[in-house]
């Protein structure tokens, strides 16, 4: 960069002025690409992977495999990753998926109390109240009653597991396949997953018949 | 398809609040995958981040935990300097460059 040139023609009144964020951000991507390192494309691709493609979509589908067919059930229990992976989901960033089996004597809910690990490749990014001080906080503290507020309550004969995601494994729940929906078909059972219930904060609900 | 479910901004959210912060988030993993670093290099620098964020700073501050999370490690690690990367900002907050 050439110094000295102070003052162009656009140096006092910018359209809006872009928050410092925006600068630094901007700085640090043109240095890294002059340098090599990068490519815009490259960047544009992953941007537009997590905005478009990758989320609790691909979850969902795990799920309703899982629900359908045992053997599929068992490897994903044993294997997350390479299970995920079977239906074409990849991208953990090098970490371990580990998938939680709900059942009616056990529930498993996930947190990462210490920054935002999240099980990128079947869930996506995770949502803003998941990376909130609140609720790193008191999923482990007091797990029961963060699940009320989410409209969960459970019996206290059930036992409530709280997982600490890390760089090296980030958790999954496998909810429990809701009664009443032994006709529903794969694709069928796939609109009724929903993330909240594969982060173990919700339960799966059964269609309801008056729809 | 599957209406809430068919994108992953379910629920209303958007997955990023401004175009900055999916920048600052594909540069981070777009590096990781250029085997510039590893993930929990940049993790460890994140944890460290938000734990020294004032309590209860808003969520919508998460990527600037993450923008000083990159920062770090590249300045750490020699990719950048601290006076390239001023100088470069100050160019693009004068107008000289233009961000987009």
């Amino acid at each position: 960069m050439s110094e000295g040139h102070s003052g162009g023609n656009n140096g006092e009144h910018h359209p809006e002025a872009q928050p410092y964020a925006a600068l630094r951000t901007k700085a640090i991507e043109s240095l890294l690409i002059e340098k090599g390192l990068i490519s815009t494309d490259a960047i544009d691709a992953r941007v537009q992977a997590y905005e478009q493609d990758i989320g609790p979509l691909n979850g969902a589908k795990v799920v309703a495999r899982a629900w359908t067919d045992a053997a599929y059930k068992e490897r994903l229990l044993n294997d997350g990753g390479a299970a995920v992976a079977e239906l074409g989901f990849f991208g953990a960033q090098g970490a371990e998926i580990v998938v939680l089996e709900n059942a009616p004597t056990v529930h498993n809910m996930v947190v990462c109390t210490l920054c935002s690990c999240y099980p990128w490749p079947v869930l996506g990014l995770p949502p803003r109240w998941y990376k909130s001080d609140a609720y790193r906080a008191r999923a482990v503290i007091e797990p029961r009653a963060v699940l009320k507020e989410f409209g969960l309550t459970l019996d206290d004969s059930v036992e409530v597991r709280v997982w600490d995601s890390n760089s090296d494994i980030r958790y999954m729940a496998l909810p429990e396949r809701p009664e009443g929906t032994e006709d529903m078909d794969e694709e069928a059972l796939v609109a009724l997953v929903t993330r909240d219930s594969m982060i173990g904060v919700a339960k799966v609900s059964a269609p309801s018949l008056t729809a | 398809m599957q209406g809430a479910l068919a994108l992953p901004r379910s629920n209303g959210e958007l997955v990023f609040a401004a175009p900055w912060e999916g920048r600052a988030f594909g540069i981070a993993v777009a590096l990781n995958e250029g085997d510039v670093y590893a993930w929990g290099d940049f993790q460890r620098r994140l944890v460290d981040e938000i734990a020294a964020a004032p309590p209860d700073a808003a969520a919508s501050a998460y990527y600037e935990r993450w923008l000083a999370a990159m920062e770090s490690l590249l300045l750490d690690y020699g990719i950048v300097t601290r006076e390239e990367l001023d100088a470069r900002t100050a160019a693009y907050e004068s107008g000289e460059l233009d961000v987009d």
